[in-house]
């Protein structure tokens, strides 16, 4: 089983929804990444969703779009981002990482080679943000050879016929945009995310992550009643922003937001 | 080389690809919108009263037909073939990219949107987004990298009389690549009320194919001109290529006759063997950029790199994928011309015609220049003037010789 599937099992069986954090590797500067990862871990992370940085990340909003400018200033490349998981495993084998970005940089480096390196490294999915499903049967093909799980996004614009389609070739989780626009909108709509939960889940058994506009303990604990993870990038990313000339104080205030949310998140499934 | 194709005009596919390029490389949320799209554009294209109000926009509204001349005194300076200029610079706003905005205009009020949001390099593009929702009484925002709006300013006061929010983008490299991601963010995250009219024949599917078909009036025309004023069709075809619109909507036309010889013409910058240039065809790799597999110019990580030209409207790290393709296969050649060649060629038609081409037009006409000096005083070159080059007066006091 992978280490996915193998924690969603878990957090199943405990009655818990996952908590998935995303920063983007290589900021504020690469050396804080692997420490960043660790620290998320013990403040109540099951799984981390790791960024790689590119130029042009049009699914971003401002936030992240100004992470993965600080991350390129000091060149972190897909390789880097791929030995950032190496040395994160040499003392963690037990939390999944997936990685997140665009499409460009793995298409420099080859898929061959990097869905090779990435298994390697110990990398347990990849969600490519602008490769959707109808382009993506070479690389899907040699993710699942090399034990990866190809998480795809579904969005409030998906129809029944694709969210079949993309169930289908997905794995791992399913990853739900909740809202139409780019990470780390300000406003979120609960119920609205609950209907298109309930009908994603009549067609697919696959654990159903959330992500998008949620940035407080208050949310993640909304979400989390629905959900079988909640992620959040934006409002740790946020942290890093105003904290990057040091890395401690960010690596504190991430901690103490996470072990909030969790804190939240934990409470509603055990109240109810 | 790929194997060439029987038929060059049936091109792309029903999921989008040209060869090996194209496709629709974007998020989850803009699949549906795109497909959306792609229907109301088949559905409308083959209905005749839409077709009918296009015709009718495109000649009492833009002005076409537009003019081909032939530059006489122009081509008997160069002593070589003779210059027929395919006269876009006359159409209202003053460049092609109308023709595609009227256009995906109609789309708009077809799928009956009510905000318009546009991409914009030298502004012309966004000049005629503005335009068209000004008439239709449409809310406009035009997306602008802060660079290109402090080299264009005329155009951006143009946008703003008309009625248009121009946007500074200040993320990036702060021009058209930047622009782009920008509008696109605005278009998912405003995807019910919003209609993106795309200037170039880049990003995803449905957008090269909808764009190239909405500008190969151009083609279409000067195919029919050329046969009228000389009897035959010209010896070869040259137009600039930034995201490369004007270039297919000349060349498409044309792609099936094989004696016509088809130049394509990058910005060179300082010099392609500088790095500051925006040439992806001739010296980029394939790649994925803004929902499409074409050529790039990129860094050996992947990272989108900075372009340099003197023109804004060919300052872009990528190209329509139907170039690429056209690369590819060999139909069309793809060469690159220098600021300072772009610079000379701009006074060159200025002084000897009187017609003061945009700066990346005069890409075009700086190439074929040369290659009409190799050719005979009986061939044709046609030269997609694209653009008049009112605009540029600032970037030509600066880099020219006229002072105001």
């Amino acid at each position: 089983m992978s280490r996915l599937a193998e924690c969603f099992e878990t957090l199943k069986s405990d009655n818990r929804c996952a908590l998935i954090p995303y920063i983007t590797a290589g900021d504020p500067e690469p050396s804080a990444t692997v420490d960043l990862m660790h620290t998320m871990v013990s403040a109540g992370a099951n799984i981390i969703e790791l960024g790689v940085p590119f130029s042009d990340p049009i699914a971003d909003g401002r936030v992240i779009q100004a992470a993965c400018e600080r991350a390129l200033q000091y060149g972190t490349s897909l390789s880097d981002v791929l030995d950032m998981v190496a040395e994160f495993r040499t003392t963690d084998d037990y939390t999944p990482v997936i990685l997140m970005g665009y499409l460009n940089p793995i298409e420099r480096m080859g898929y061959e080679e990097f869905t090779g390196k990435a298994m390697n490294a110990g990398v347990d999915g990849a969600l490519t943000v602008d490769m959707p499903p109808e382009e993506s049967d070479e690389f899907v093909g040699l993710l699942g050879k090399n034990k990866l799980d190809p998480v795809f996004l579904l969005s409030p614009t998906s129809t029944s016929s694709r969210i079949s389609k993309i169930a289908a070739v997905g794995s791992g989780f399913l990853y739900y945009v909740s809202l139409t626009g780019v990470t780390g909108a300000p406003y979120l709509n609960v119920d609205e995310v609950a209907v298109k939960l309930d009908q994603i889940r009549q067609q697919s058994n696959l654990p159903i992550g959330v992500g998008f506009g949620i940035s407080n303990a208050e949310s993640a604990a909304r979400i989390s009643k629905i959900a079988d993870a909640v992620i959040v990038g934006s409002a740790l990313v946020r942290i890093l922003e105003a904290n990057q000339n040091n890395v401690n104080e960010a690596k504190l205030k991430i901690s103490y937001l996470m072990k909030s949310m969790r804190e939240s998140i934990d409470m509603v499934r055990f109240t109810n | 080389m790929l194997s060439q194709p029987n038929d060059y005009t049936s091109y792309p596919d029903n999921n989008g690809h040209f060869g090996k390029f194209g496709g629709m490389f974007v998020a989850e949320t803009l699949i549906q919108p795109l497909k959306e799209l792609r229907l109301v554009y088949e559905k409308l294209s083959k209905d005749e009263s839409f077709l009918a109000e296009l015709d009718y926009d495109l000649k009492h509204y833009v002005g076409r037909p537009s003019p081909v001349y032939h530059a006489q005194r122009l081509s008997s300076r160069i002593g070589g073939a003779q210059i027929l200029l395919k006269r876009e610079d006359l159409n209202h706003t003053g460049a092609h990219k109308i023709n595609n905005t009227v256009g995906q205009a109609l789309l708009a009020k077809h799928m009956g949107k009510t905000r318009i949001i546009a991409e914009t390099g030298a502004g012309q593009h966004g000049v005629a987004s503005a335009t068209v929702a000004a008439r239709l009484g449409l809310e406009c925002v035009v997306y602008m990298g802060a660079v290109d709006l402090a080299r264009q300013a005329l155009n951006v006061y143009r946008m703003k009389l008309l009625g248009a929010e121009v946007v500074p983008v200040k993320s990036g490299s702060r021009t058209l690549k930047d622009a782009l991601n920008e509008a696109m963010r605005d278009w998912v995250t405003n995807i019910d009320s919003t209609f993106y009219i795309i200037g170039s024949v880049a990003g995803p599917h449905p957008y090269p194919a909808l764009v190239r078909n909405f500008q190969s009036v151009i083609g279409r025309e000067a195919r029919e001109q050329c046969l009228e004023m000389q009897g035959k069709l010209p010896d070869a075809l040259v137009a600039c290529v930034g995201g490369g619109s004007n270039a297919i909507g000349l060349f498409y036309p044309f792609l099936n006759d094989e004696g016509v010889k088809i130049y394509g013409i990058e910005a060179a910058g300082r010099g392609l063997d500088t790095g500051f240039h925006a040439a992806p065809l001739c010296a980029g790799t394939p790649g994925v950029l803004h929902g499409s597999r074409t050529y790039l110019m990129e860094d050996k990580d992947g990272q989108i790199t900075e372009t340099h030209s003197i023109s804004a409207g060919l300052d872009y790290p990528g190209v329509g994928p139907e170039h690429a393709w056209l690369k590819d296969t060999g139909r069309v050649s793809y060469k690159a011309v220098t600021d300072d060649e772009a610079l000379v060629a701009f006074h060159k038609l200025t002084r000897v015609e009187g017609i003061l081409p945009a700066l990346e037009t005069s890409h075009a006409l700086a190439y074929a220049i040369k290659l009409a000096k190799k050719m005979d005083k009986k061939q044709t070159i046609l030269i997609n003037l694209s653009g008049r080059g009112d605009k540029d007066i600032d970037t030509a006091t600066l880099n020219g010789e006229v002072q105001i």
